[in-house]
């Protein structure tokens, strides 16, 4: 079975193949188009079982001019390309459109196919880097500027120097400046990735590389060997200074993962910092509020994805307040049939509700299977934007902001709301607070499913970054004490604090310490400051807190 | 180890066992009134059905309860009916050990089908080495093992990491490797022998980088980071995986997002299969790799009829199969053939009527029993198509024999198994001429 043997086989082997095609064929396309019909046909190496010969077969077709070669070529991609090889002669390449198929070579219906002789067009990663090379090369000429931008970025990554000579035509050619300056990196690297120009021009092209500052730059820079003292003294410059500029990226890189993974952290603690820090509850069911959160959102996407596939975008939007109540709702529930009945006895407690966590997993595994859900990502939240040396991907971003507005609300309620005054005052003073008419049961369940809620909230954030299944919960419990202990009980400023200063020490640890060791060495250092200040950074003072 | 585990003092242990033994006793008396209990040959199961691991292991009771219900209507075995015994270990690995005595010596059956993790496995195995009863073993392990026992029948690294790591290197010509993986047993030695591998096949060490993360890792942001660092140095990189559970879908997910495609950065998995990408949106994930002996994909007649019975006897028309299965189904069907073969259910005379028992795959081929308690099986690459199914994109020519010991470790480089009279011996050493004795 398909036993290739390209000699080198990457995105550049790809796109060399393809350009040294292109540039013979260019001249000839723009004056007669009807050549392709004395060419051998491309799509005969469609029907390979080789995947070189597929790969070539697209490359080929793409510059073959041939009239049906776009529409092909975008059926391999989406997987949509048939071979019938069942009849004599050369085998029919098939388009297949919902239930029938169409010829490739004509465009025109197929008739009398047999399903058991239709057979996919064989496609491995080589194939498909044929696809990206055939679609950048022949875009360097596309009408849109951003296209040709992204085809520039794709030369430069290859830095074939087979492709000079068509850069130099696209340069000549460009007009904007952001695809002319792409143009110009790539047609740098290319020059330094080959043998030719002269010093000077080599030198010009280090330049160019040195200005666009990035890690690819740096190791494009840094691979190349034995060239002549005036180009390898720049090379050397070029690459110390690209160096320390990667470093004060990293550093930022490194922050602003420890913030999007102290968001994560806070988000899962804000609940806990409620139900254990103001009620002083050990809740081992906290994770689970976060679980039924993450299922919320599970069904709330089945819902849409079955009768309004057009909200999908919206779908977290709808997800978090009904994540809210699902599991606010539950955890009201829980207090009133359990937790109230074993106040001021933490052990039993802590036993009860680690229970209650065990049977609330099984049942979601009952209900809902044990596998994974998938809960999937809308299409403004995938992907990255990268801005200098940071790359920020969308849905980190999202989150973080997810979270501050999750505790700016939680701040708003506890401070700002006569629900917040009653909760504060029945947590401090339970009995002066009842003499004042404060029905302090109610209040309890309240404060017990506005943490419980505040969990689920984070549920619907965590679906996004990890898996939806009944152990989901598990994975954070310890976390979130870590936070909230280390905090400081009670105090959510030193909640948000002290996930932030985990999520950052945690990722500056992680290069150096590796993630294991990292999670020790914070671990540890936590034990360690536990002992010194056992209330955590952020003690609560007063009188309250010596009952 | 098993005189460790037997000799610990346990009054909460007696009591159980005396409690078991009474059941047992009664449910004896009760079987024999109704003269039922000579009828049936016991197979006891032993997956976890509950707990972390229930998510792969439930599948695998469900398929042997299907085999074994198929053989009955076939007639059952030796004229008499199998009976499956369930019992759920709950993930927990010294209750696997519990379970496997209970098993053994309260139902007395005649082999167990089980376990998946492997300290779940090093847990059973005193029991079955002390009660001299069988194992069959279902998923692909880290090797270095060979118990008279126990027959694995998943893949040794050499029927699955090798032939993964080969097919890159040639088809997509990878020069720079990350071998990342899930801080335990199975990926540190896995990595240990691609390391050794791959430096044999003149890999520079500094074009090898080994990362090893917590159990459910879910923060992969500086991690991936560093992938892509690593894989910008202009040779072509990939990702070797033996992250394993659920830490896999935050793993992918975080790839998708940082814009690393399978163009770019191939990702080859061991411990990810049809069952796992259920889970999971696979479109950002076209072209990532996985290492099996078999895919649901698969075209075979075999393949079409296990899957068709499959759902049928589930009732659910898109449940999925996956490598396991079908070990657990060649397991299964051997342990038939060498039982007709002995004309007995005589462990002893059972483990000696395995070796060399030959039955059909699920991918057209035909797997056999060896000496060393590990069978011959196919190594195919999968390509991750949108649907959530693998596109099979290489395979080898004909079965592999598994390298139960890795000749490329050097504690292990000497030994062989082979488990024939008058040799009768699962660590050999070569070198010396001298049987390592009992497992390890």
């Amino acid at each position: 079975m398909g036993w290739g043997s390209d000699p080198e086989g990457d995105v550049m082997v790809s796109i060399h193949r393809l350009l040294a095609v292109l540039l013979v064929s260019l001249p000839l396309l723009a004056t007669s188009p009807a050549r392709a019909d004395d060419a051998p046909d491309p799509f005969i190496g469609l029907a390979s079982q080789n995947f070189d010969i597929v790969a070539n077969a697209i490359s080929a077709l793409a510059v073959s001019g041939h009239p049906q070669a776009a529409a092909t070529i975008a059926a391999i991609e989406a997987d949509n390309l048939y071979v019938d090889a069942a009849g004599d002669g050369a085998p029919l390449i098939l388009i297949k459109q919902g239930d029938s198929y169409i010829d490739a070579r004509t465009g025109q219906k197929a008739s009398d196919i047999n399903e058991d002789d239709v057979d996919s067009v064989r496609v491995n990663n080589a194939v498909r880097r044929a696809i990206e090379a055939a679609k950048g090369g022949l875009d360097l000429f596309a009408a849109d500027a951003d296209t040709r931008q992204k085809a520039a970025e794709k030369v430069f990554t290859s830095h074939d120097p087979a492709a000079l000579p068509l850069l130099a035509r696209a340069i000549a050619a460009e007009k904007d400046a952001g695809a002319k300056r792409a143009m110009q990196q790539a047609q740098a690297a290319s020059l330094l990735a080959g043998d030719g120009g002269s010093d000077a021009e080599r030198v010009a092209a280090v330049a160019i590389l040195r200005l666009r500052g990035d890690v690819e730059a740096k190791s494009l820079l840094q691979s190349l060997h034995d060239q002549s003292k005036p180009v390898a003294a720049a090379i050397a410059a070029a690459t110390s200074s690209l160096a320390r500029i990667e470093q004060l990226w990293s550093v930022l890189q490194s922050v602003f993962y420890g913030i999007s993974l102290g968001s994560v952290l806070l988000l899962a603690a804000a609940g806990l910092a409620i139900t254990f820090g103001v009620m002083g509850v050990i809740n081992m069911a906290h994770g689970e509020m976060v679980m039924l959160g993450a299922y919320t959102t599970f069904m709330v996407q089945e819902v849409i994805r079955t009768h309004a596939p057009g909200l999908f975008g919206a779908s977290l939007f709808i997800a978090v307040p009904l994540a809210f109540l699902v599991s606010g709702i539950a955890g009201i529930l829980i207090e009133r049939c359990m937790i109230r009945f074993l106040y001021g006895r933490p052990l039993e407690t802590l036993l009860a509700s680690w229970g209650l966590s065990l049977i609330l997993q099984q049942g979601v595994r009952s209900i809902f299977g044990s596998s994974n859900r998938e809960v999937g990502t809308p299409e403004w939240m995938s992907g990255a934007v990268q801005w200098g040396g940071l790359v920020i991907t969308w849905n980190r971003l999202t989150i973080i902001v997810f979270a501050v507005i999750v505790i700016a609300a939680l701040m708003a309620v506890m401070r700002g709301t006569s629900l917040g005054l009653r909760m504060r005052a029945v947590t401090q003073n339970r009995r002066m607070a009842a003499a004042m008419g404060i029905r302090t049961p109610w209040i309890d369940a309240l404060t017990f499913g506005l943490g419980s809620g505040v969990a689920g909230m984070a549920g619907v954030a965590l679906s996004q970054i990890d898996n939806v299944s009944p152990n989901l919960g598990q994975g954070y419990i310890i976390d979130s004490f870590m936070v909230v202990v280390f905090g400081g009980v009670g105090n959510l400023w030193g909640t948000v604090v002290s996930a932030m200063t985990l999520g950052i020490v945690n990722k500056f640890l992680e290069p150096f310490a590796g993630a294991v060791l990292g999670k020790i060495v914070v671990l540890i250092a936590l034990i360690l400051f536990i002992q010194r200040k056992p209330r955590g950074m952020f003690p609560l003072k007063g009188r309250a807190v010596e009952q | 180890m098993s005189r460790v585990l037997s000799s610990r003092p346990s009054v909460g242990r007696w009591l159980r066992s005396t409690a078991l033994a009474a059941a047992a006793l009664v449910s004896a008396t009760a079987m024999s009134a109704t003269a039922h209990a000579e009828d049936t040959i016991k197979v006891g199961i032993l997956h976890s059905l509950s707990g972390t691991m229930a998510i792969s292991e439930t599948t695998l009771k469900d398929v042997m309860l299907m085999l074994i219900d198929q053989q009955n209507k076939k007639g059952g075995l030796l004229g008499k009916k199998l009976e499956a015994v369930v019992v759920d270990p709950a993930s927990n690995w010294p209750l696997f050990a519990e379970k496997a005595r209970e098993l053994i010596t309260v139902d007395h059956v005649a082999a167990v089908f089980g376990c998946w993790t492997s300290v779940s496995r090093k847990s059973v195995l005193p029991v079955f080495e002390e009660t001299n009863n069988i194992l069959f073993y279902p998923v692909q392990y880290e090797g270095e093992e060979s118990s008279k026992n126990v027959f694995y029948t998943g893949a040794a690294p050499n029927q699955q990491a090798i032939p993964a790591v080969d097919y890159l290197m040639n088809e997509d010509h990878v020069k720079r490797w990350v071998l990342a993986g899930t801080d335990y047993v199975y990926p540190r030695t896995t990595n240990k022998i691609l390391e050794a591998y791959l430096k044999s096949k003149g890999v520079a060490a500094e074009d090898i980088m080994v990362n090893y993360t917590p159990f459910g890792q879910s923060d992969w942001q500086s991690i991936v980071a560093d992938i892509k660092k690593f894989g910008s140095a202009g040779k072509k990189t990939a990702v070797v995986s033996t992250i394993n559970g659920d830490a896999n879908v935050p793993f992918y997910k975080e790839l998708a997002n940082q814009g690393i495609k399978a163009t770019d950065i191939p990702v080859v998995a061991f411990s990810v299969g049809e069952e796992e990408l259920a889970g999971i949106d696979t479109k950002p994930l076209v072209g990532h790799l996985a290492a099996w002996n078999y895919f649901e994909s698969v075209k075979s007649p075999a393949n079409t009829a296990f899957i068709k019975e499959w759902h049928e006897f589930t009732k659910k028309p898109n449940r999925t199969t996956n490598d396991p299965m079908e070990a657990a189904y060649i397991g299964f069907n051997m342990w038939v053939k060498a039982v007709e073969k002995a004309g007995t259910t005589d462990q002893t005379k059972v483990i000696d009527a395995m070796i060399g028992v030959a039955v059909p795959n699920l991918t057209g081929g035909i797997s056999t029993m060896m000496p060393n308690h590990h069978i011959t099986k196919p190594v195919l690459i999968g390509e991750v198509k949108g649907d959530g199914q693998f596109n099979v994109v290489w395979q080898t020519p004909g079965t592999v024999v598994a390298n139960e010991w890795s000749p490329y470790l050097e504690g292990s480089k000497d030994l062989i198994a082979d488990w024939r009279h008058p040799l009768f011996c699962g660590n050999f050493n070569t070198v010396t001429g001298k049987c390592g004795g009992a497992s390890k």
